[in-house]
């Protein structure tokens, strides 16, 4: 399985390199310009269609031009309020699930790495959680902390888990944590399996303890599957909208930017108001995503097997 | 990813080997904290989906005796998610309809695409590769509520295109990405072979790559199917009927054998029934589907 494919690539090398690339290029434009244009007609109209619409005022008719207005009415009009705290909320779930499912889902990964009775059991249940649509999840979560639901049961305790801002969020990140944790812990255990042995036998005869190797050794090697893993997981939690629409809906503080969003198109019947906000939360995502490639040095791309020829690694 | 998929098996050898040569005394302390590990794994993910079982199969006078198995157990939750008060069976053939299409338009665009991204060279792959992934990553809401009007003035509200279409949005990326993964790691000395044996380029690909490709091909079909199978955010805004709700917006809209509470009871034997399917075939295809998983990274 590791045999790579240099057979083929050193021979195109010995082959006149320009015209080669000349006829890969056209094959390889039509081939990939099918699967753009779709891209382009499902993601690039509504996207240019929603700011345009966000220009223009709500209302039954003929809507006037608004230019800025609605930017202005989320940002610091009649809807700050509600926008903000959707973003603190979405951003306070991002950051909270993010921590502690890396933490777990590193564990995890450093137990299943080293199991091999029991591997495949192991491996299967932790792909349970992540087969369960999130809708599920949630409606299974709704019932766990239900007042007379297993939860209080097993704690002892009375709450009223989607009664309260900090019980909801609680539960909201419970559900979250079970249900990615596991994956995450999938995509670092690959990113494990990569090291190989003799670097921890080296470390070892050079008198490194655990602590030290882990410190020393693991986390540098892992790191860069342990971002990307964050990055995609990032990118995943700020569109949080499944969980708190079913557990809470979006009640006590609980509204996330994509469920505000939709309760201002769908429910409220704003589109230039709601264009403005995906407009936001769009424009919000893209930038996190790309201080945090910036910041931390992610080449997705590169790490996920894009570009880069297997052999120069 | 992929070098990191391809790379696995070498390595998990050599360290299995390693572990066997080690000290026994060493082995015996790791091994104690290992199984505590693994069985802590094995509880934490299992546990809320045996209670979902449990649950589906208590009767409304157990449903919340909170006992961890089902003293008297029924199925009258099952026969009310079929009853008339349900219509969870059209739920089931929606979802199937819809993550059905999806998955076959992903795949048959994702294959030309994955296929030039994994043996192509071409100017501006880095460009296409970047694309594919922004996209697969791309916020559900920024294209709901303008999709959502085009479909209301096309008459589309309640219909599977109104599901569909904005669901390709994340599946032919993510079909794109699986597969180029997949491409990568074939043996393509076997398409050059044929090339010179004077099969041409479509030939080749035909009868030696295509039929090679199948269980990568498959592996893909079955995550893509999963995530458009589990998609809610989309069904909850375009279907307004039990007509086109798939599974995930009949569940959450459920009502149960007694009207005036929430039915959990048949709510859980409604989610047991939608997961039941997902999970036989991650077991059966679990070693594919991590390494599918692995290599896209992406849900």
């Amino acid at each position: 399985m590791t045999v790579r494919i240099e057979q083929p690539t050193r021979e195109r090398r010995r082959a006149p390199r320009a015209e080669n690339r000349e006829r890969d290029g056209r094959l390889a434009f039509w081939l990939v310009i099918p699967a753009i244009v779709i891209l382009t007609l499902v993601i690039g109209y509504p996207v240019i269609a929603s700011v345009i619409r966000s220009l223009f005022g709500d209302g039954i008719g003929e809507t006037p031009f608004v230019g800025l207005d609605n930017y202005a009415t989320a940002l610091w009009g009649t809807g700050a309020s509600d926008f903000w705290a959707a973003t603190g909320v979405t951003y306070l779930f991002a950051g909270v699930t993010i921590v502690l499912e890396t933490l777990l889902g590193l564990a995890m990964a450093l137990v299943m790495n080293r199991a091999f009775r029991g591997r495949g059991l192991l491996r299967a249940s932790v792909l349970v959680p992540w087969a369960i649509p999130t809708a599920v999840a949630a409606v299974l979560w709704k019932w766990m902390f239900d007042p007379a639901g297993i939860i209080n049961a097993v704690t002892g305790s009375h709450i009223i888990w989607t009664g309260a801002e900090l019980p909801s969020i609680t539960a909201i990140i419970i559900a979250d944590t079970w249900k990615t944790a596991p994956f995450i812990g999938l995509l670092i255990l690959a990113g494990l399996q990569i090291i190989p042995e003799e670097v921890y036998e080296a470390a070892k005869i050079d008198g490194a303890g655990a602590w030290q190797r882990f410190v020393r050794i693991t986390l540098p090697l892992v790191r860069p599957a342990l971002l990307v893993a964050v990055l995609f997981r990032l990118l995943d939690a700020l569109r949080m909208y499944d969980l708190p629409a079913i557990l809470t809906h979006g009640a006590n503080g609980t509204t996330t930017l994509s469920i505000l969003v939709v309760q201002s198109t769908l429910s409220q019947l704003k589109p230039g108001y709601g264009g403005a906000l995906s407009t936001l939360t769009f424009l919000m995502i893209f930038v996190t995503a790309y201080l945090f490639v910036r910041l931390l040095g992610v080449n997705a791309v590169e790490q996920t097997g894009g570009s880069k020829k297997k052999g120069d690694r | 990813m992929s070098a990191t998929a391809s790379a696995t098996r070498p390595t998990a050898t050599t360290r299995e080997e390693n572990q066997r040569t080690r000290p026994r005394r060493r082995l015996r302390w790791s091994t104690g904290g290992l199984y505590v590990g693994l069985v802590a794994i094995a509880v934490f993910c299992l546990i809320p989906f045996y209670w979902m079982i449990v649950s589906s199969l208590k009767g409304p006078k157990d449903i919340f005796d909170n006992l961890l198995v089902p003293v008297h157990p029924t199925l009258l939750n099952y026969q009310a998610v079929f009853g008339s008060q349900n219509t969870f069976t059209l739920a089931l053939r929606n979802s199937v309809i819809i993550a059905g299409s999806v998955t076959v338009v992903a795949l048959v665009f994702g294959i030309f695409a994955a296929y030039a991204i994994a043996r192509l060279n071409f100017r501006g792959k880095n460009l296409v590769l970047g694309l594919f992934l922004a996209t697969s990553m791309f916020p559900g809401v920024a294209i709901l509520s303008p999709l959502f009007q085009l479909f209301a003035d096309l008459g589309w509200i309640d219909t599977y295109q109104a599901m569909i279409i904005p669901d390709i949005s994340f599946s032919l990326p993510l079909g794109v990405w699986i597969l180029a993964s997949f491409f990568r790691a074939m043996p393509w000395e076997l398409e050059a072979a044929a090339r010179v044996d004077g099969c041409t380029r479509g030939q080749a690909f035909r009868k030696i790559i295509l039929p090679l490709a199948v269980p990568g091909v498959f592996t893909t079909a079955i995550l893509v199917f999963i995530s458009a199978w589990n998609e809610f955010m989309i069904a909850n805004s375009m279907s307004q009927t039990s007509a086109s709700q798939p599974v995930t917006v009949a569940i959450a809209q459920f009502s149960g054998i007694s009207q005036y509470d929430q039915p959990f009871g048949t709510q859980m034997a409604a989610g047991v029934i939608v997961t039941v399917p997902l999970i036989v075939l991650v077991l059966v295809f679990q070693r594919r589907i991590i390494s599918g998983l692995t290599a896209g990274g992406v849900k």
